[in-house]
């Protein structure tokens, strides 16, 4: 007992003051992108066929960069002119898909949930997680937002067990064909009023598994999102902000 | 037979294709002398029925060897004798539609349509997506027997799998696992020039071991071309090597001792699994090592500054995560949880060809660090680290001398980092060649083989996580076990679906 004790104070008090507080990411991390198109060479849609998920976009509304596409790729070479480059801003989640697609003014955030449904899930929020073939680096980073670190249950969110007692499912992964029927099920078995979360670039289009033979590019076609997480995976903290968001809690 | 080592191309025109009863008498050969198969594969461009078969054996003295035979659509199955293959026909006989006449446990691996050929071994329409699951399951009859099936959709934020338990009251007579609800159909996308989209794939073919499957991978194409890396991207390479695995093997110690009621240490461990993490994301930007891998070297650099900062975070970590798991194993009614739970027997982790720390578990010597260095390798100081009795104990006790080993490494590596680029050309892949490329990550022995065409271009790619084989020790670990048990054996393995489905 009193070794556990002693151990708990090595340790420290470890718990993030986040919201208050603004985390401190690693200089190298790859957050929120910003786009320069005054940079970008008269009829140049170089980064429309460079990026090999997709993610860039220029027609009539000028440069844009799909986040729900986006890998935040280490070596993204989308743009020799320096019209796209990352920034460290952790924050990424959007309301809708169009939400997500950035243009130069700058990212749209998830807004919060109508009046009634804040009513009902503002103070408490359960959510089932479904993995529908998410290579447990998204699960890894949601389950890690129930460490003392983050620890979520203080913003009266938490991961349930069952379907029936949740308000909503929070979904990984592209959704292979093998998973489809068990996820919708699930969706199923969630009383209404629900809410559904897409977390990481494969949940919301597929990501790098994009238009293969076994997976559906996502849940975002399957069932009404409700908010959206960027990110290959998403940062504990991009989630934690998305999740706050729509809880009107930021 | 023909042999190489790890990461050295072997021309295909070496490897003797031998009649089957030959092939079956080499191969089992090799294994009776220690040996440990590796992979078995199809050389798919054979459509004529006649199908080139690959045996993969790692040896002693760094050999890998390779045995060559052609199948009809139907040959006698090696499974009764030589059980390590049982996984392997299964797969043969999915994708290729062939039967290995005798297989004790035919039955479908990742539920995915045929990749050629047109009739289906199950008698399933070819025309249609299999329905995931839909197999006949063993079971056990009797008047108190009831069965127990678990998921797809399991309780907590993981992946999916189902498993079905056949029970006589508490005590679990028999598990079976039926995975495949992760099946992305990553092998036959992989027959493309290394790209960022292929890179892509590879870091989230297992989402937890972007490391260990990125590095399989890159080796793969640097060993075709016969390029090297150079000392100091081979440094910073097993420095993030090591960190996977110091965060997933300090996290599966939390997490055994969330599952035994423990919450000290599994509170401590939930934080310093998030800090070994972040000590990747100021490498590479990425809590999981994306993009920090590439071949021909790594995208990040460490320098002198980020060296001596990670040094100083590892010494207060290291005395933290000490602390944490010494608390663990020096409780009693820790131990009594662990102790004759979940065991494997050794016999049974040679014949199902146990890997990682779930085979060293159970005595079995089979890091590749040291059996398959590579031949660019220093002489590293991986020291043997082997548990005894194959059960929870001997697999949490491995685990905490892995990260003993994997810190130790960590700051030798980084105290003495080369000088040099951290990116070299990769030349042009050799032609007609198979390479089997060996990286011993934080689960195990993964395996990435390659088989390339007259032009260096690949025709096969394939993809061996240490699950493949780990979840059989699974099920073997449950028997005569109470099925409450099940989380913490289950913990105690803490296998990928998604490596194991592709």
């Amino acid at each position: 007992m009193l070794s556990i004790l002693r151990e708990r104070l090595r340790q420290g008090y470890r718990t993030s003051r986040f919201p208050k507080e603004e985390p401190r990411l690693p200089q190298r991390f790859r957050g929120m992108p910003r786009l320069a198109p005054e940079r970008c060479p008269a009829g140049c849609k170089a980064c429309v066929s460079a990026c090999p998920h997709g993610a860039m976009v220029r027609d009539d509304h000028g440069l844009r960069l799909d986040l729900g596409r986006c890998l935040f790729c280490a070596d993204c070479a989308v743009c020799p002119h320096g019209a796209v480059e990352f920034t460290n801003d952790y924050r990424l989640a959007a309301t809708s898909r169009e939400d997500l697609l950035l243009a130069q003014e700058g990212p749209r955030l998830a807004r919060a949930l109508e009046k009634r449904m804040l009513a009902l899930f503002g103070r408490s929020l359960k959510l089932r997680q479904v993995s529908a073939a998410g290579c447990n680096a998204c699960e890894a980073d949601l389950n890690v937002l129930g460490t003392l670190v983050f620890d979520l249950g203080r913003f009266g969110i938490q991961f349930v067990a069952s379907p029936r007692h949740a308000d909503g499912i929070i979904v990984t992964g592209p959704v292979s064909e093998n998973m489809r029927e068990a996820l919708l099920a699930t969706y199923e078995a969630v009383p209404a009023p629900k809410l559904v979360i897409a977390a990481g670039a494969c949940a919301i289009g597929g990501g790098p598994f994009r238009d293969g033979t076994e997976v559906h590019d996502g849940v975002t076609d399957l069932l009404p999102v409700d908010l959206f997480i960027p990110g290959c995976p998403p940062h504990p903290y991009t989630s934690l902000d998305g999740l706050l968001r729509l809880l009107n809690r930021r | 037979m023909s042999t190489t080592t790890n990461c050295v191309p072997l021309p295909l025109a070496s490897i003797p294709q031998l009649g089957y009863d030959d092939y079956a008498q080499a191969v089992a050969g090799a294994l009776a002398d220690g040996g440990t198969l590796l992979a078995v594969l199809a050389d798919p461009s054979s459509t004529t029925g006649r199908h080139k078969l690959y045996a993969v054996v790692g040896g002693r003295n760094r050999m890998l060897s390779a045995f060559g035979t052609r199948v009809d659509n139907r040959f006698p199955s090696l499974t009764p004798i030589l059980p390590q293959f049982h996984l392997f026909e299964r797969e043969l006989a999915e994708q290729l539609g062939v039967i290995p006449e005798g297989h004790p446990w035919l039955k479908p691996v990742r539920f995915h349509r045929l990749w050629h050929g047109e009739t289906d071994v199950w008698g399933r329409d070819p025309r249609n997506h299999p329905l995931v699951g839909e197999m006949e399951y063993f079971a056990v009859t009797g008047d108190e027997i009831h069965e127990v099936g678990v998921g797809p959709v399991h309780a907590g934020v993981i992946e999916p799998g189902h498993f079905r338990f056949q029970c006589f009251g508490e005590q679990v007579l028999h598990l079976e696992i039926s995975l495949g609800y992760q099946h992305r159909g990553i092998e036959p996308g992989l027959i493309e020039a290394p790209s960022m989209k292929t890179m892509a794939r590879i870091e989230t073919m297992a989402g937890d071991t972007t490391i260990g499957h990125g590095l399989a991978h890159c080796r793969l194409f640097e060993g075709l071309a016969g390029s090297e890396v150079s000392a100091r991207a081979a440094a910073v390479r097993s420095v993030a090597l090591e960190l996977e695995r110091l965060a997933n093997h300090v996290g599966d110690i939390g997490a055994l001792a969330g599952d035994v009621g423990f919450l000290p240490t599994a509170s401590f461990c939930g934080r310093l699994r998030g800090d070994y993490l972040n000590m990747t994301a100021r490498i590479c930007g990425s809590r999981f090592g994306r993009g920090l891998t590439r071949p021909g070297g790594v995208l990040f650099d460490i320098d002198q500054e980020m060296a001596d900062e990670l040094l100083a975070s590892l010494d207060q970590m290291t005395e933290h995560t000490r602390g944490a798991i010494d608390l663990f194993f020096n409780a009693p009614s820790v131990l009594g949880r662990l102790e004759r739970t979940g065991r494997v027997r050794r016999e049974d982790a040679v014949a199902l060809g146990l890997t990682g720390v779930a085979g060293r578990a159970c005595g079995l010597d089979c890091d590749v660090r040291r059996l398959y260095p590579l031949r660019s390798d220093k002489k590293q100081a991986v020291p043997e680290i082997l548990g005894a009795q194959g059960d929870v104990f001997a697999r949490a006790l491995v685990r905490r001398r892995e990260i003993e080993a994997s810190l130790a490494q960590i700051k030798a590596s980084l105290v003495a980092l080369p000088s040099g680029k951290t990116m070299a050309p990769v030349g042009r892949p050799a032609a007609d060649s198979l390479i089997v490329s060996l990286v011993e990550g934080w689960r195990g022995r993964i395996a990435h083989l390659g088989l390339t065409g007259r032009d260096g271009g690949l025709r096969r790619y394939k993809v061996v996580d240490p699950s493949f084989f780990n979840w059989s020790g699974l099920a073997m670990a449950l028997r005569n076990e109470q099925i409450s048990d099940f989380p913490l054996c289950n913990k105690s393995f803490n296998l990928s679906y998604c490596g194991f489905d592709l």
